[in-house]
């Protein structure tokens, strides 16, 4: 437990020093959301530190992140670092530009046409690349398949009713937990529950083990990928698949034709169930987005306190603060994709279970 | 300036109305310590839904300003 809080501290004094350094890069003035939006947004390039940040001997280390391109028919891919080294880069017989994380298709000289609002209304290309929150996602792909593959491989070499060891410790009563206590309990067939187990059981860990990569505060975290709405609606959509093609005759009866009620009611309640198809999933995709991302900000608001009073007297505040928001959102992490999973088992219990 | 009103009163209702939750449910609980997992389970169902009828309200604040 102190080792653990030790590094807990560790991992936020190194996490805040490198914001730190990051934050002064740009000079004067410091403008807080500024920093915030771009820390929770996306990027092309994964940055790891700052050395000697706003002086000349400025030297910050990044990981460049494949850019992947479809442009006119053609495939281009090239590293990140390109734009550093060269600011404007040919895409067949047309040029692209990097502007604030975003590519463009410009001409030969690289101008960019903003409209009266200062957005650039110049065309993109269609964008592939692996940027940091697929990286993260991909990081987070090879943890669960190391974690699951050595408790499989637990399971295939002592046999699935042996006492559990090591990983499996970790694994068995968070899959226990999510079959006994959260399917079983909302699908009430046996068999049907057991259906949706896999789905159900991806689902929970997918957004756990993302939600706490983006709470890790240096490299290789602190990305905002369970925090894009993108993210979330991939999710929310095949949920709203899988609850709509299993459900039941039943369900679509009582959805469709409300039977039982009387009609000038159901002139009301029909168009209210349709929409309830969707908002729904709807639902789903903005409460893992806005808890996540709400995380993420306030998080950064706490450290920028210090560069917006412009003093380290600050910092206690700052510290404190922030340690109590990591720890709230170290359960907001497991909450959330608790309450995700618990939502969509929910409703594919309604849509599959026989009437009573 | 329209948006951080409608946020206020947003979590006025979305406060109130998960307060209420959370105050039935461990009263409930407080009754019957046995069916406190039940509870619990319904409990986050009610919250969650709560949430997101004022995420919505959030968004369309969003949207309108």
């Amino acid at each position: 437990m102190r080792l653990f809080i030790c590094l807990f501290v560790l991992f936020f004094a190194v996490g805040g020093r490198a914001v730190a350094e990051e934050l002064t890069e740009h000079g004067e003035e410091f403008n807080a959301t500024e920093m915030i939006m771009h820390h929770i947004g996306d990027s092309h390039e994964w940055h790891i530190i700052s050395f000697n940040a706003g002086a000349e001997n400025e030297f910050s280390v990044t990981m460049p992140l494949p850019v992947i391109l479809w442009h006119n028919n053609g495939l281009h891919v090239f590293m990140s670092s390109k734009f550093h080294n060269e600011k404007i880069i040919a895409l067949g017989d047309d040029y692209a530009v990097l502007e604030h994380g975003h590519i463009y298709i410009t001409d030969a000289s690289g101008t960019l046409v903003h409209d009266e609002n200062g957005a650039v209304t110049n065309a993109s290309p269609l964008d592939f690349s692996i940027t940091r929150n697929v990286a993260s996602m991909l990081l987070g792909f090879a943890i669960l398949l190391l974690l699951f593959g050595t408790a499989a491989n637990g399971y295939a070499k002592r046999g699935g009713l042996s006492v559990p060891k090591g990983i499996q410790l970790l694994v068995e009563p968070a899959v226990l937990f999510i079959r006994d206590d959260i399917v079983r309990e909302q699908i009430h067939s046996k068999r049907k529950a057991d259906f949706f187990m896999p789905y159900l059981l991806t689902l929970f860990f997918f957004i756990l083990i993302n939600n706490l990569i983006g709470l890790v505060p240096f490299f290789p975290g602190a990305s905002n990928l369970s925090g894009n709405i993108s993210f979330t609606l991939t999710l929310a959509v095949i949920s709203f698949l899988t609850i709509n093609i299993f459900a039941s005759k039943n369900y679509w009866k009582h959805t469709f034709l409300a039977p039982g009620i009387p009609l000038p009611i159901k002139i009301f309640i029909v168009p209210v169930e349709i929409i309830g198809l969707f908002t729904k999933p709807f639902a789903l995709m903005l409460r893992l987005f806005a808890n996540i991302t709400a995380g993420h900000i306030i998080i950064l608001s706490l450290t920028s306190i210090v560069f917006v009073l412009g003093t380290v007297a600050a910092s206690p505040l700052t510290i404190i603060l922030s340690l109590m928001m990591y720890c709230l959102e170290f359960l907001v992490a497991f909450l959330q994709a608790y309450i995700f999973t618990l939502l969509t088992t929910l409703f594919i219990g309604i849509a599959v279970n026989d009437a009573h | 300036m329209s948006t951080a009103l409608g946020l206020g009163v947003i979590i006025l209702g979305l406060g109130l109305g998960i307060g209420l939750i959370g105050k039935g449910a461990m009263e409930a609980m407080g009754r019957q310590p046995e069916m406190s997992s039940k509870i619990q389970t319904a409990m986050i169902i009610a919250a969650a839904l709560i949430e997101g009828a004022a995420l919505f309200a959030i968004v369309v604040s969003w949207l309108i300003s």
